[in-house]
């Protein structure tokens, strides 16, 4: 509830993270993110000056190590924005949605559908380039969600249960699918690989533009149900008698979700770990309220995917890990140390 | 009956999916009374409750509110006239005590709309009404079960409704606590709610409500003020418990006292 942040006495002021502290944290967030943009395109797996990275962002110079910056770490770096928010924001309203605090966003059926869509692509139809297959992954995403969605739903409306039970099914039976496929021509498969490691780099920012209208939608769509999602975090029975329509709740948050988790893996591949972790530090900062859990995981998940990817290019020097190895390693110590610690990042 | 009536049930047929609990069934809730439920389990006493605060829609006939059909109404709107207390109710970890009353103000927020000074009232009201004032910055994981059902109160209160329905507001406290919310319900109804609970314990409701409705088989076998109808004859007819009923020594109400098995006289 936003609403809270503008109650600056009385008994909305208490010990546990009140609205001004609220507030400077995600100042601070920002400018970490910030920070985090500038170093994403100084360092790489090659060493280029400050100056030289300078004079490439602000003249079109065509020095090779002027290119490097423009064609490669730019771009970097924004898909790394991009698939952040999305993936953060996603991790946010699973978690919120199913009230469950180990939900992500692939137990929808996201990753399984877009891995799936790509390898029909790249294995039968012959597509090779990420731009061409980026389209098969989102549709994958958002059909096998829609499925996912359509098996979860008895006769009394959706339960999260059956739903995410549903998409556990969905997945496994995709997984096997894909894998099967993949081993007829392992080959053609080779093109996939790092898109299925989860990576950021080697996109084209053409592969961003036309997703971005997907994920503005669907940012808009979170911040619409943060207030209703707020009163179902008090049970179901609660939310309907405080007015919420939980089907509609229900229903706009998974279009979010599905667009911003699709969206992401669709220019990424999947990526573990981010829509799961980031929110835990989420409400571990702005504690129960959704809109802010949200704000938070919208500025801490593209720090996350940064840092990682940064990692990523410099401890193999020159060689690089695809962020989605990174993450892994750079999360899960983090999610183990802060649900050890307290019981306040759990739903 | 010429009792005026906020919320009635008109011959609503209530029931989950395939299984019907109440059948043709019509009930009036005096306004300003604090009517309490009562039956033996699986009565159909919560199906009620459930149909009353809009939590399960008749498949047939309706509930009316205010001369309408409850249903007819926009969600939030509902939700500013009646308020529900649900038996299970999740607090979220971290939660203060503040901000989940805060929480019983949602029916008043729209998207836009910001918090006021009309929000900042109602939630310190509802605070001193259910005494967790002194609470306000504490983490409702941490509070004992009676200061915790409190605050749920103190979050129904803050949603401003003239009627308020209770779902087994007691389960789980000692006896101490019950009375001492029975007690804050008796205040709030005297203060002008009406309120409606549903409970397990006869002699509670006959010594705390003004109304009671006896159900049994999802049917109402009577319903009037306690000195009326909590009478051997009904509680055999309803709980099939043999019984004494005499007057209790403090408040002069109906109460229970069962013969048991050895002492049929």
């Amino acid at each position: 509830m936003t609403v809270l942040a503008v109650r600056q006495d009385g008994p909305g002021t208490t010990t546990v993270p009140g609205p001004r502290r609220r507030l400077l944290g995600l100042v601070i967030a920002l400018v970490v993110l910030v920070v985090l943009l500038v170093l994403s395109v100084m360092i790489g797996s090659t060493s280029i000056p400050p100056s030289v990275v300078w004079d490439a962002l602000v003249h079109s110079s065509t020095g090779i190590d002027q290119v490097a910056v423009q064609d490669y770490r730019l771009p970097r770096t924004i898909v790394g924005l991009v698939v952040g928010v999305a993936l953060g924001l996603s991790g946010a309203l699973i978690q919120a949605l199913t009230r469950n605090p180990l939900a992500d966003p692939g137990i929808l059926g996201v990753h399984a559908g877009a891995s799936f869509a790509v390898t029909v692509a790249v294995g039968l139809l012959g597509v090779s380039d990420v731009q061409g297959y980026m389209w098969f992954a989102f549709a994958g995403a958002l059909v096998v969600t829609l499925m996912v969605l359509a098996l979860g739903s008895t006769r009394q409306g959706s339960s999260p249960v059956v739903m995410v039970l549903a998409g556990v099914c969905v997945g496994a039976v995709l997984g096997g699918a894909r894998e099967a496929l993949q081993l007829t021509d392992p080959d053609a498969f080779d093109a996939m690989r790092s898109w299925n490691a989860g990576s950021i780099g080697g996109r084209p920012l053409e592969v961003v533009w036309p997703i971005l209208p997907f994920l503005a939608v669907a940012l808009v769509l979170a911040f619409v149900v943060a207030g209703p999602l707020n009163a179902m975090a008090l049970g179901d029975e609660l939310a309907v008698s405080h007015g919420v329509s939980l089907a509609r709740t229900r229903v706009l948050a998974i279009i979010a979700l599905t667009l911003l988790a699709g969206g992401a893996t669709a220019i990424a591949g999947p990526i573990a770990f981010v829509g799961l972790m980031v929110p835990h530090v989420a409400r571990w900062i702005a504690g129960p309220h959704q809109r802010w859990i949200f704000a938070y995981s919208v500025l801490l998940a593209p720090g996350l995917l940064l840092v990682s990817d940064i990692l990523g290019r410099v401890v193999l020097r020159p060689g690089e890990i695809p962020v989605g190895v990174v993450t892994a390693f750079v999360g899960a110590p983090v999610l183990i140390a802060l649900v050890r610690r307290k019981k306040a990042s759990g739903l | 009956m010429t009792t005026p009536t906020r919320l009635q049930v008109e011959s609503a047929t209530i029931g989950y999916d395939k299984r019907v609990i109440s059948r043709d069934l019509s009930v009036a809730i005096p306004d300003e009374s604090f009517t309490v439920i009562v039956g033996p389990n699986a009565c159909g006493k919560s199906t009620l409750l459930r149909g009353l605060s809009r939590l399960l829609r008749p498949s047939a006939g309706q509930v009316v509110l205010d001369g309408a059909d409850i249903n007819s109404f926009r969600t939030k709107e509902v939700a500013r006239r009646v308020g529900l207390l649900p038996q299970t109710s999740i607090a979220p970890d971290g939660i203060t005590v503040a901000d989940l009353v805060a929480r019983g103000r949602y029916p008043y927020h729209g998207f836009m709309r910001q918090w006021t000074a009309d929000d900042e009232r109602a939630v310190r009201n509802a605070m001193d009404a259910a005494a967790v004032t002194g609470l306000s910055s504490r983490l409702v994981d941490e509070l004992s079960g009676g200061q915790r059902q409190r605050v749920w109160v103190a979050m129904a209160l803050a949603q401003h409704t003239d009627i308020l329905l209770l779902d087994e507001p007691t389960t789980f406290l000692d006896i101490t606590h019950q009375i001492e919310l029975l007690e804050l319900f008796t205040d709030l109804n005297q203060a002008g709610r009406t309120l409606v609970a549903v409970l397990h314990d006869l002699n509670h409701a006959a010594r705390f409500g003004t109304h009671l409705i006896a159900m049994k088989d999802g049917r109402i076998v009577a319903e009037g003020t306690p000195e009326k109808i909590v009478t051997a004859e009904l509680v055999e007819e309803v709980f099939g418990l043999r019984c004494l009923v005499v007057a209790d020594p403090v408040a002069g109400t109906p109460h229970v006292v069962p013969l048991g098995r050895d002492r049929s006289r």
